[in-house]
């Protein structure tokens, strides 16, 4: 107990100050950890931008709006790679894979007249058994993920063809699944749902508070905790009270205003599979998987296992993003799921700060992620840049995020964390 | 005889807490352990020494679960056990630290201790008894250099993550700790502190088997040495008994000049 390095003062029990919660925040980024912060800086840069270059066009709640419907089907295909990418490993076929599920949704429903809940479990569960399918292969007989998924692209980009047939679409007739990404809720409820959030953030943020306290544990300032929730409060009120302006360009026509049924749905997705990854064991056991899978080994976790469940929740996932996609379109068609939907939801992931590495990485990053590429895609877009400029501009900023990941890795090393 | 129902029975000297008799252990053609005798005593430190491919691991190994001994007895506090898997150890309250440590560098020092044999409260993980246990733990063994059981395992110098991981291994109210080279990646000041808490395991009643290849540790912390020689036990012997000089010639021609007695230490002590 010679060393300064190793000399370490007892750590304070009690209610600690801003300043600290502060301090090792900066302690934490200057030694490798930047967390989600590359991602909301170049979002924040990114609308700076849009902004000035197109105005009202950018910042008009229309096109707030049509920017969340545009993000969501991303980011609910990304918060499933972000569970592949947590073991180390990663899954090409999520988007095929989506655009299948999608199409049995739709035959069930518009060809054999199925119940759109019973259709849609149905959907879900064949999700689910294409990620068993994935996890054993790459679990059970060791056939890198890489390679097998690849095959599953392939195979799933047949299926799909094949399953739209000569007619080239499967229709959506059902108003459920349609309404998904095509109605808002009335505002009362979009309120509603802001409230509750608000209050569950701040409840449970406070019940961590009290329950470290009595336990004896060192806990942050109750100031750190009211500045969180009231940013938060500020984040989603102004959000809510933006959707819940009138967008429509003929209220005549049609009255377009509330918030988009698909903002539940992807928070309630990203408050539940947090949930799964920060408070169950399982969770736990899949970062563990990912930091050191032969800890996890001798640790005497079901390695294999988790590894194929972690497949299922993203085939699962991509279902629930295919879906999105085909309510989006009213149809599926043989590219649902396809062109650049996988490749943005991996960059949607890695830009929100998920480790291709492994063993680091959130859900919400990959909210955080999918709302660049979108905001990229849609500014973009509205500046009239013809598709291939927009290619291009995502692959530097997927390039730039990858390269802060691994600069931030070099940099861990340098300051002593391997 | 005054022994109270509150009181723990405390075994009686001599009788060992875990015991070996004549373990053979062949990998194809290749016989690493022949008829090996193993003791480990509660509240002793017996260091496992001998030349690279002696048995050492595979000796441990097969007291861990991981790979079962092909012929022998396995005995644990006096009675006949079948050890299959790491779990049947662990159940039996042994822990086995390992050279590499098998420790997860993303997660906190709470969440390594507890990995895979996590705290739930209706279900959920219970992270207000794990930190209070953890930090119980290591305050039990006066580890003072860990200021917060919330930093990444990453972090951490090689000394303390060595503590972590014993820390782990002591956590579980075990009775024995295997530990593989605990020292050998350290610096001098970083040894010094993990050799001292090894003592401190062996103070508290555990027993402890310590594997080095370092006999400046051994001599400092164990009590007895126990010496492999081409998968023989070719001799069991107490610290004060011999000198360094004649271990090396143990480990490296498995006989000690001048010292014939020390062969029949094994049959002794079986």
């Amino acid at each position: 107990m010679s060393t300064t390095e190793e000399t370490l003062n007892e750590a304070p029990v009690g209610p600690r100050g801003v300043q600290d919660s502060f301090n090792d925040y900066l302690t934490r980024i200057r030694g490798g950890d930047v967390g989600a912060l590359p991602a909301i800086a170049g979002l924040i840069a990114l609308v700076i931008v849009f902004t000035i270059l197109s105005g009202d066009k950018f910042t008009n709640a229309f096109n707030f709006a049509n920017l969340i419907l545009q993000g969501s089907a991303i980011a609910v295909y990304a918060m499933g790679l972000v569970f592949v990418l947590l073991i180390g490993e990663i899954d090409l076929s999520a988007g095929y894979a989506g655009g299948v599920c999608a199409a049995i949704l739709g035959l069930l429903m518009t060809d054999h007249g199925v119940n759109w809940v019973l259709a849609l479990a149905v959907a879900l569960a064949s999700g689910a058994f294409i990620g068993l399918c994935i996890g054993l292969w790459v679990a059970k007989l060791g056939v890198p993920s890489f390679v097998v998924t690849l095959a599953a692209f392939l195979g799933f980009q047949g299926l799909l063809l094949i399953m739209t047939g000569a007619g080239g679409t499967i229709a959506y007739r059902n108003n459920a699944i349609l309404a998904i990404m095509n109605k808002n809720m009335p505002l009362w409820l979009g309120w509603a749902f802001a409230v509750v959030a608000i209050a569950s953030y701040a409840g449970l943020g406070l019940w961590r508070q009290v329950g470290r306290a009595r336990a004896g544990l060192p806990t942050p300032s109750t100031l750190v905790w009211a500045l969180k929730s009231g940013a938060f409060a500020v984040v989603l009120v102004a959000v809510t009270a933006y959707l819940s302006k009138e967008r429509s360009r003929n209220v005549l026509l049609a009255s377009l205003k509330g918030v988009p049924i698909v903002v539940p749905i992807v928070g309630a997705l990203l408050v539940g599979l947090s949930f799964l990854l920060t408070k169950t064991a399982w969770g736990r056991h899949v970062y563990a998987v990912g930091g050191n899978a032969e800890a996890a080994r001798r640790a005497g976790i079901a390695v294999s296992w988790v590894r194929i469940s972690c497949f299922m929740m993203c085939s699962t996932l991509a279902c629930i993003g295919g879906v999105l996609l085909a309510s989006r379109t009213n149809s599926v068609n043989p590219n649902t799921g396809g062109t650049s939907t996988l490749l943005y939801a991996v960059g949607a992931a890695v830009i929100g700060g998920t480790s291709l590495f492994g063993g680091k990485g959130r859900v919400l990053d990959a909210i955080l992620g999918a709302s660049v590429v979108a905001v990229i895609d849609n500014g973009m877009t509205l500046l009239a840049q013809p598709q291939g400029r927009v290619y291009m501009i995502t692959g530097v900023v997927l390039l730039v995020a990858a390269s802060v990941d691994a600069i931030s890795r070099r940099r861990a090393a340098a300051s002593g964390r391997v | 005889m005054t022994v109270t129902d509150t009181e723990r029975p405390v075994p009686a000297t001599g009788t060992p807490l875990l015991s070996l008799r004549g373990i053979e252990k062949s990998f194809g053609a290749v016989h690493v352990l022949q008829g090996v005798d193993f003791d480990i005593h509660p509240g002793k430190v017996i260091a496992l020494v001998g030349d690279n491919g002696a048995g050492k691991s595979t000796l441990i190994k097969g007291i861990a679960g991981i790979h079962a001994f092909d012929k022998g007895e396995y005995h644990f506090e006096g009675s006949p056990v079948h050890v299959h898997s790491p779990r049947d150890a662990n159940s039996l309250g042994i822990e086995v630290v390992y050279q590499d440590l098998a420790l997860c560098d993303n997660l906190d020092v709470v969440h390594n201790m507890f990995l895979g044999r996590e705290q739930k409260k209706l279900g959920l993980l219970d992270e207000s008894t794990m930190e209070q246990k953890a930090r119980t733990t290591l305050d039990g063994l006066s580890v003072r250099t860990l200021s917060s059981v919330r930093t990444l395992v990453a972090s951490l110098s090689g000394g303390q993550r060595q503590t972590v991981a014993i820390a782990r291994a002591v956590l579980w109210n075990s009775k024995v700790v295997i530990l593989d080279e605990p020292t050998a990646a350290l610096g001098v000041a970083q040894t010094e502190q993990v050799l001292a808490l090894v003592r401190r395991l062996a103070d508290r009643g555990l027993g402890v088997a310590l594997i080095s290849h370092n006999l400046n540790d051994v001599f400092q912390v164990a009590d007895e040495i126990a010496v492999l020689y081409l998968g023989s036990m070719v001799a069991k012997v107490a610290v004060k008994d011999v000198t360094p000089n004649q271990v090396v010639e143990l480990i490296t021609t498995g006989r000690a000049g001048g010292r014939d007695d020390l062969r029949t230490t094994k049959e002794a002590g079986a």
